[in-house]
């Protein structure tokens, strides 16, 4: 049977998610993984809700994570994380950053943000880790390094070392952000641990 | 190296000594060009349409050099008569167009197979699974082409274009075979009928020694296995049955047409069941069928959308999959939306403020459909704005100039619109067409055209003058607003929606993803919410930048605000763009412009 690990981005258009499960990618390339990952470009990007579908193990074949597989979730937007549990197994781990972006409908008033994301999300079989990626990237200097810091949560719970990471990082942002990137990423480890219930 | 089925057909077009590759942006397929543009040795280019790419890459290859031609799936229909008569001609340098498909419609109106045009014109087409077979695949059709004298079709997927994987590197470039100059062969490059007959007969002859090349091509490759379950798949659906059934034989059809009926028929007869799994129609299905092989197809996998591994796996084996997912949780949707300072945004305010049919085009701007701006009624393919609207107005007869207005953006208008426009003054419409100018190419991600005055290298180029343009066309009221200038622009398209005449209406301000306004000094709008009423002016323009509060029970007269206020708006600083369109529609001083505090 296939060794593969799925890890499902989910988050809402123009976050950066495409920067963060890029540097996941190749920091998975780099110990040696096979890793394929599908993304959506063109029309959902405009503040939709969108999805990366990363994938490593020995030998990958298929770029898409199916319904029931994916055993991390990364998500961007609280909201969002719901979104996608169909995608979600019985024991996976759904990291999520604690950041509202509100659809249109809220944002004039028609419907309301769902309460309670957290508590939904933890009343399923599924281990959910909240960060406060806004915060730690204030905290960094930079609120645009919040997808980093995230990635920082994410790297936890991944077969490579904390160095292949901050390597990549360095590689792959602008230099006059670096130090900020640097620092949401080792704040964003430290958020990204087990947490208690 | 690691790269996308995109960057991959781009490394094997610089690879293949492409001189010459032209094409007209599209998801999935833009990013082609965006990289091919970044080597050295090869000429590129944005086309305004379709067409005209293929056009060019056909020139190119009479000429000698090797030439690629770019677009999505719908792309092609427009530059099907080029490609259907290019498939008479050949030409002398090799000449590959690469469709780009969209199953699912991801970013497309329709999801059309555009297999069924190999089949039509009459023309090879090859199918990669993956990135590295993209890179692999594109260099085997250039030498395909120029070995049988014929365009070569290559087809990808969005799941092939987008997706990311291990392709072997570095690349290297190998110069063409041929040396680029001035050759006449009338008999081949004039079609006119008596040259054309004997073409059409060459064509029939090269089709027969293609057919013979697929039987012995090792990229339609048996993979051996368990006998009990057999598979002949192609493109993405490959991936999807080696990791459903990884033990079973599989007959993987690099080429999509014209098919190995020999190979096909071995396989066949060596397989207790033959399964055929393809996304879309069911091309290889039929033509297996008509072989008289009995096999499972479109009674089992779905014809519709895209496919994945449990879709595949369910449909053939559905005892196997048992775990229940989670249930979905119902949740207001997040459809996409216009930018924070979109240009288009007042525009469409404007127009759900009058009572007319808004005749709509692709681009950003379709998105003014969705609501609260419910301000465009139709869509149908790029150009038919135009002409839709002016069918529209004669269907209906006298005085329905003032009940339908066209709009068009920049790059749709350059891409067919013109042609349309044409044909309305010529034939005496009255419906106002508003060209919403926001100087590139947005949908697709920002790619300058015509109209932009630079080229796909970011390089100074002529830019073509709308204004002019529509007056050398024939239309004698042509006016330029600003569309951030809501009221102001309500007045006008008032006016001009009433005249009784054929005007245009310029609504021109830059994209605001465009790298310039990007980098500009952040200063934007904010709210005094202490001067806000609550009358919903700005709510209902629809910006992700400003959002309602809604006040409790009491909270409003504790805030000392009116009794019946319902709540008050905000913008997000950090979102803002600086457009201004929600302070020139408040009435009550609530909405300042500065730097963020
Ligand atoms: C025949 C065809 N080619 C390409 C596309 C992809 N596409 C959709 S809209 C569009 C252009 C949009 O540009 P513009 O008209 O300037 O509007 P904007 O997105 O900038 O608002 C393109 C290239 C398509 N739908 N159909």
């Amino acid at each position: 049977m296939s060794d593969n690990k799925n890890i499902l981005f989910s988050g809402v258009g123009g976050q950066g998610i495409l920067l963060a499960s890029e540097i996941t990618a190749y920091a998975l390339l780099a110990v040696g993984f096979d890793v394929k990952k599908s993304e959506v470009h063109g029309m959902a990007q405009r503040g939709g809700s969108v999805t990366a579908q990363l994938r490593y193990g020995t030998k990958v074949y298929s770029p898409l994570i199916d319904p029931g597989c994916a055993d991390i979730q990364m998500a961007f937007e609280m909201m969002e994380a719901v979104r996608y549990l169909p995608y979600l197994h019985q024991g996976s781990t759904v990291i999520v950053n604690t950041q509202q972006i509100l659809p249109p409908s809220v944002a004039t008033g028609q419907a309301l943000y769902p309460e309670n994301v957290l508590d939904e999300l933890r009343s399923r079989a599924i281990e959910v880790i909240a960060v406060d990626a806004f915060t730690i990237a204030r905290q960094a200097g930079e609120v645009r390094t919040a997808n980093v810091a995230l990635v920082g949560a994410l790297s936890v719970h991944l077969p490579v070392d904390e160095q292949v990471f901050q390597d990549i990082i360095e590689s792959r942002v602008p230099e006059r952000f670096r130090a900020e990137n640097m620092a949401a990423f080792t704040a964003g480890r430290h958020a990204g641990r087990r947490q208690e219930r | 190296m690691w790269l996308s089925g995109n960057e991959a057909i781009a490394l094997g077009a610089w690879e293949a000594g492409v001189r010459v590759a032209s094409g007209y942006p599209g998801t999935p397929s833009t990013e082609i060009m965006e990289h091919l543009s970044g080597y050295d040795g090869v000429y590129t280019e944005w086309a305004p349409n379709e067409k005209v790419a293929l056009e060019v890459a056909i020139g190119a290859s009479f000429a000698g050099g090797r030439a690629l031609a770019t677009m999505k799936h719908v792309g092609l229909n427009v530059a099907a008569d080029p490609l259907f008569t290019a498939a008479y001609t050949g030409g002398r340098g090799g000449l590959v167009i690469l469709t780009a498909d969209d199953p699912d419609m991801h970013s497309s109106q329709n999801e059309q197979d555009n297999r069924n045009y190999a089949l039509a014109a009459k023309l090879p087409m090859l199918e990669p699974s993956d990135p590295a077979e993209s890179r692999d695949f594109l260099k085997r059709a250039f030498v395909l082409s120029e070995q049988l004298d014929t365009p070569v079709l290559l087809r990808i997927t969005t799941r092939i274009a987008h997706v990311k994987g291990v392709v072997a590197g570095p690349g290297e470039r190998i110069e063409a075979p041929l040396a680029p100059g001035v050759e006449k062969h009338p008999e081949k490059f004039v079609m006119l009928p008596a040259m054309a007959r004997r073409r059409r007969l060459f064509v029939e002859e090269r089709m027969m020694r293609c057919r013979e090349l697929a039987e012995n091509d090792s990229d339609n490759r048996i993979e051996d296995g368990d006998r009990r379950r057999g598979f002949i798949t192609s493109g993405v659906s490959y991936l999807y049955v080696k990791e459903a059934f990884p033990e079973a034989a599989v007959l993987k059809l690099g080429m999509c047409w014209p098919l190995p009926e020999q190979k096909i028929r071995e396989f066949a007869a060596s397989v207790e069941t033959l399964y055929v799994v393809e996304e879309l129609d069911p091309f290889l299905e039929t033509q297996i069928k008509a072989m008289g092989i009995i096999c499972h197809g479109k009674d089992l996998i779905p014809a519709i959308g895209e496919l994945n591994t449990a879709i595949v796996r369910r449909a053939i084996d559905p005892g196997r999959d048992t775990a229940e997912l989670f249930e979905p949780v119902v949740l207001p949707p997040r459809p996409p939306n216009m930018c924070p300072g979109c240009p288009h945004r007042g525009i469409f305010f404007n127009l759900s403020r009058l009572k007319v049919f808004v005749s709509g085009d692709i681009g950003c701007y379709t998105l003014g459909f969705l609501p609260p701006l419910n301000a465009l009624d139709s869509t149908v393919c790029m150009g038919a704005s135009i002409p839709m609207a002016h069918g529209m107005v004669k269907a209906i007869g006298d005085g329905a100039h003032d009940k339908v207005v066209s709009v068009i953006g920049d790059s749709t208008f350059v891409h067919s619109g013109i042609t349309g426009l044409i044909n309305s003054v010529y034939n005496g419409s009255a419906a106002t067409l508003i060209i919403l100018d926001n100087r590139i190419t947005a949908m697709t991600g920002q790619q300058p055209n015509p109209a932009s005055g630079t080229s796909i290298k970011g390089e100074p180029a002529q830019s073509l003058d709308l204004e002019a343009l529509c007056r050398a066309i024939g239309v004698k009221h042509v006016r330029v607003v600003n569309p951030h200038e809501v009221p102001e622009c309500r007045k006008i398209i008032k006016e001009e929606v009433e005249r009784d005449e054929m005007s245009v209406i310029i609504a021109r301000a830059p994209c605001v993803l465009l790298p310039e306004l990007k980098l500009r000094k952040p200063v934007g709008y904010y709210t005094n919410i202490d001067n806000c009423v609550g009358c919903t002016s700005c709510i209902r323009l629809g910006c992700p930048a400003i959002s309602w509060t809604p006040f409790a029970e009491g909270e409003a007269e504790a805030r000392g605000y009116k009794k019946s206020q319902k709540g008050y708006s905000q913008i997000d600083e950090v979102l803002c763009n600086d457009c201004g369109q929600c302070a020139s529609l408040c009435k009550f001083n609530a909405i300042t412009r500065g730097e963020p505090k």
